[in-house]
């Protein structure tokens, strides 16, 4: 029921439905995908409830997800409500500050069906975001949309509804503090410890600051085009370190060594201590 | 016809497990980067408070797959709201059974304030899952350590045989000698893996943001470790001070008991020579024991459970200074060699 855009209806949009943004978390993603693997054989795609919250400035925040089972024959959708409430109920017990935001489909874009959804979900919640997830990647990507739904009216009378996209930002701090490298690959064999992550965040500073220096030397030899955005931003980092005397400096680095070397020194010792008062127990009861 | 079938299935079933007794030991978690993602977000958003959840997965030889997890509330102490937690987890089971998601209780999770998580509360919860379920794991997340670009997750179970130990309750210096049992055995880390289906690492792959840095690297270049240095040390100092408790315990037992074996000798010196004089005089000689004498009793001996688990307490927090240390260590030289190069 997805109208066409060329109308010459009025279109009567809701509220703020220009400004209105979704923040997708990819927590949600994983979900979605994780559901949609776990689909019963003959579903085609799998729905569900999106849970967050709206933020102050009207971008709606989606950090949570549960799939809701629903059966579809030609054009009718039976939503299995009662588990839907259940569901709620049950995810509000654990954060009573994640409401429903709206729904999510997997597949490319909207279908007939879709509107049926959104007008349940509609009642409750006004403005409900609908979210499609293209988990076959149909169009070569996995294409995520975010849609709202505007009402298409003449007159008093209501026609149909459009789904109208809204942008989609994906906030991937968490996903980026778990480490792209764990997520991405489908089977990771140990956690990387400390020092390993250390080892690859020190690689990636190093290869950083060589681009920058060829960035450098290329604009200064006439390589390529200066770029003074660049150019500032590149100033901006160099005078962002602090200006220290050498000795000064020296004297920094060398007392914070000692506050580590007099801590690692302290743990080592207590470590000495409980091994050493490990054996004395043991000797002390064999005697 | 049907349902015959299915109870001859479910028999069998059932005699497959009765069968197979002999488990293979459990080598490595698998754990879906979906489980690492819910328990990150469930552990985050409560921090500092402690949380829980459980873990559902599925048993495969010597892999535990733990492919999704549920969050539980916040407990409460009262009895209404307990059972209440109860049937909030039935309920749940039963809602992601229906998607299809595996509904086998497979351990639980729960956030950590600096790795002291080796409590005795923690040990009685292992011991009530494992009553149910043979196999279980408590995944430990620790969101303090994860603010320095560390993915602080570990998997941890009782060893076998301080669970046989603790069922009989039973934690003097003896038994814990013939078992041959030291601080260091009572929890197992088991190796974690992390799997992704072909899905989502599919989407992952197209999604990664383009930046060259992350902010995991952010987080590790991150010079002030100061703060977390000194709650490390607090901590330290804190399980000192009931580590010398436990010491004072047992050196009051010691004493106690020489004191005592002091007075049995004594008495029995006296029963001796008064039996000597009893013999020459004639007469039956008094038993050398008087279970009634009050100096025969024996002195019970304080448990070494707390004082284990302290120890283990503080080898973590002197594990977790080491590798801060050494991390702090190469920030700072690859600092100086930024401000002289």
């Amino acid at each position: 029921m997805a109208a066409s855009e060329h109308t010459v209806l009025q279109l009567s949009p809701t509220s703020s439905s220009s400004t209105l943004s979704a923040k997708v978390h990819p927590l949600v993603i994983f979900n979605i995908c994780d559901c949609y693997v776990r689909r019963p054989d003959q579903a085609e795609r799998v729905i569900g409830t999106l849970l967050g919250s709206v933020l102050s400035d009207g971008t709606v925040d989606i950090r949570n997800s549960y799939a809701v089972p629903h059966n579809e024959f030609s054009d009718q959708v039976a939503l299995d409500i009662d588990y839907h409430h259940n569901m709620l109920l049950s995810h509000q017990k654990v954060n009573p500050k994640e409401v429903i935001v709206g729904w999510y489909s997997t597949g490319l874009g909207v279908t007939g069906g879709s509107a049926l959804i959104h007008e349940f979900y509609s009642r409750e919640v006004p403005n409900p975001i609908h979210l499609t997830v293209d988990t076959g990647f149909r169009n070569g990507g996995g294409t995520i949309k975010a849609y709202v739904s505007v009402n298409l009216s003449l007159g008093d009378r209501q026609l149909a509804a459009q789904f109208q996209e809204i942008p989609v930002d994906l906030r991937m701090v968490e996903a980026e503090r778990v480490g792209f490298d764990i997520l991405k690959t489908p089977m990771v064999d140990k956690i990387p410890s400390d020092l390993e992550g250390m080892e690859a965040s020190m690689q990636r500073l190093l290869a950083l600051i060589d681009d920058v220096y060829k960035y450098v030397d290329d604009v200064v030899e006439g390589r390529a085009a200066a770029d003074s955005s660049v150019g500032r931003f590149i100033s901006e980092t160099v005078a962002s370190l602090p200006k220290l005397s050498p000795s000064a400096f020296d004297k920094l680095v060398n007392d914070s060594l000692q506050d580590h070397l007099l801590l690692l020194y302290l743990s080592s010792i207590t470590r000495t201590q409980l091994s050493l008062a490990e054996k004395l127990n043991t000797a002390a009861q064999i005697l | 016809m049907a349902n015959n079938s299915n109870t001859a299935t479910a028999r069998s079933f059932l005699q497959v497990a009765s069968t197979e007794e002999v488990a293979p030991p459990l080598r490595v978690v698998q754990i879906e980067g979906l489980v690492i993602l819910k328990i990150i977000k469930h552990c985050k958003e409560f921090s500092p408070a402690l949380v829980t959840g459980q873990l559902l997965g599925l048993d495969v030889g010597s892999i535990l797959e733990v492919t999704n997890c549920f969050p539980f509330p916040i407990r409460e102490e009262d009895e209404e709201i307990e059972a209440d937690g109860a049937n909030y987890q039935l309920e749940m089971m039963r809602c992601l059974r229906e998607v299809n998601v595996d509904n086998n209780t497979v351990g639980w999770y729960q956030s950590t304030l600096l790795g002291s998580f080796q409590t005795v509360e923690l040990i009685e919860t292992f011991m009530n899952y494992q009553e149910n379920i043979r196999r279980c794991v408590c995944i430990i997340y620790d969101p303090s350590r994860s603010n320095q670009g560390v993915l602080a997750l570990k998997a941890l179970k009782l060893s076998d045989a301080f669970m046989e130990l603790y069922r009989s309750n039973n934690f003097t210096g003896e038994k814990l000698r013939e078992k041959n049992l030291s601080w260091v055995d009572i929890f197992e880390e088991i190796p974690i893996k992390v799997s992704n289906s072909a899905l989502i690492s599919a989407f992952m792959t197209e999604l990664e943001a383009d930046s060259p840095i992350t902010q995991c690297d952010y987080d590790r270049l991150q010079l002030s470790t100061n703060p977390f240095m000194e709650r490390n040390v607090e901590f330290l100092i804190e399980c000192m001070d009931e580590l010398s408790m436990e010491q004072q315990k047992f050196q009051f037992y010691y004493r106690n008991l020489s004191r005592q074996q002091a007075q049995q000798q004594a008495w029995l010196q006296k029963r001796r020579s008064e039996n000597m004089a009893r013999k020459a005089a004639g007469e039956e000689p008094l038993p050398e024991e008087d279970p009634s004498n009050p100096i025969f009793k024996p002195i019970p001996e304080p448990s070494r459970l707390d004082s284990f688990l302290i120890t283990n307490q503080i080898s973590n927090f002197c594990n977790q200074i080491n590798g801060v240390s050494g991390q702090s260590f190469s920030r700072l030289y690859l600092m100086k060699a930024l401000q002289e190069s």
